[in-house]
């Protein structure tokens, strides 16, 4: 049971290690937040399986902070992303493509 | 509790976490980079403390944890309402 | 599937119940316990917050409350988790990768959900899944960052590829 744990914990904290990662490595604030908000929110939800393995009388409060973060932090991504787009900033593009959907039709 | 090895890899990832994010934090470039940056970092720190009441072996910082989330999210959605707000 | 037509006042207090459940049962969670005592002030509290939200009671609405609901139900939570964990291995090899296989593009789809609650579920469900995110909700139209956008898409094809495999089953419980 603690090995289970322990793997769940690792795969978690990895997770959440990529998310900071493409956050660091994305060329782009919109390409950030998705890496951010991906990554970190199953990581997070990883991490928080993985101490309920550990400590299972803790099952309902776990529970109420992985479905908080499931419904926040989507949300405020979205938030802050639909401000960028009514602030104005563009997404950013490749320089060598000339493929984009919606901008080039 | 004493650790196990895989625990401990597991805690300085999550720490590689926290630096990584703080990097984007520091460097920007704009300030919605660091908004982002702050987002993820509070995801990050609402899981590290659940981690912690794990490691100090204590329930009450899963209440700190859910506050901590609760607060940051309307924390965010109040910065994004500024954001929006200058360029219209 | 269509429910049986209900009165306004019957849902309304449909809806009521649902919240005054919901909070109830967030209470005792969140008390961890089981004893006369917070069953007591989670009740009372949930009777309050019940009461003092009618006037937003609205937001429920999009609800379909009816044990026909719950197979849909169940049937989004399994594809929502098999999206989420596909979505963070297609970002980590993105990110992975040297170099950076991106080609983002701001794209329109179109939902048929047509209640509010229904379109924040699909826009939060968007968002956690491969390589797109929800940018801004405008009625029936929903603004979808995606990172890896093919060439010749408009929004049929996005419409497609991002949203039909959640509607499907979202439609079995939300308006």
């Amino acid at each position: 049971m603690r090995l289970l744990a322990d793997v769940i914990l690792l795969i978690g904290a990895a997770f959440t290690l990529l998310g900071a990662l493409g956050l660091v490595r994305m060329p782009d604030v919109y390409n950030r937040i998705q890496a951010g908000t991906k990554a970190v929110t199953l990581g997070a939800l990883s991490l928080l399986l993985g101490i309920g393995l550990l400590y299972p009388q803790w099952w309902s409060k776990l529970l109420v902070i992985a479905l908080m973060i499931l419904v926040t932090n989507p949300l405020g991504s979205s938030t802050i992303a639909r401000a960028l787009l009514m602030a104005g900033v563009q997404p950013w593009k490749k320089v060598e493509s000339n493929s984009t959907g919606e901008n080039n039709p | 509790m004493t650790l196990t090895l895989l625990e401990t890899v597991a805690l300085a990832m999550l720490g590689g976490a926290v630096v990584l994010s703080l990097l984007r934090l520091l460097l920007g470039p704009t300030a919605p980079d660091r908004v982002v940056a702050a987002d993820t970092l509070a995801v990050i720190t609402t899981s590290g403390l659940v981690v912690l009441a794990a490691l100090l072996a204590s329930p009450l910082y899963l209440d700190v944890a859910l506050i901590y989330g609760a607060l940051a999210f309307v924390g965010v959605v109040a910065i994004a309402r500024a954001i929006e707000g200058n360029g219209s | 599937m269509t429910t049986e037509p209900v009165t306004r006042e019957e849902t309304y207090l449909a809806h009521g119940i649902f919240l005054f459940l919901l909070v109830f049962l967030l209470w005792i969670m969140l008390a961890g316990s089981l004893e006369p005592g917070e069953i007591v002030t989670g009740l009372m509290v949930a009777l309050v917050v019940t009461l003092a939200s009618r006037p937003h009671l609205s937001v429920f609405s999009g609800l379909r409350l009816s044990p026909s609901a719950i197979g849909p139900f169940l049937a989004y939570l399994g594809v929502f988790f098999v999206e989420l964990v596909r979505s963070n291995i297609d970002m980590a090899r993105r990110v992975l990768s040297p170099s950076l296989p991106l080609r983002p593009a701001v794209v329109e789809v179109k939902t048929r959900l047509s209640s509010s609650l229904g379109r924040l579920i699909l826009a939060n469900s968007i968002t956690l899944t491969p390589g797109t995110l929800t940018v801004d909700v405008r009625g029936e139209i929903i603004l979808v960052h995606w990172v890896d956008c093919p060439p010749d898409s408009d929004i049929e094809s996005a419409t497609r590829a991002i949203t039909s495999k959640f509607e499907r089953h979202l439609k079995g419980f939300v308006r």
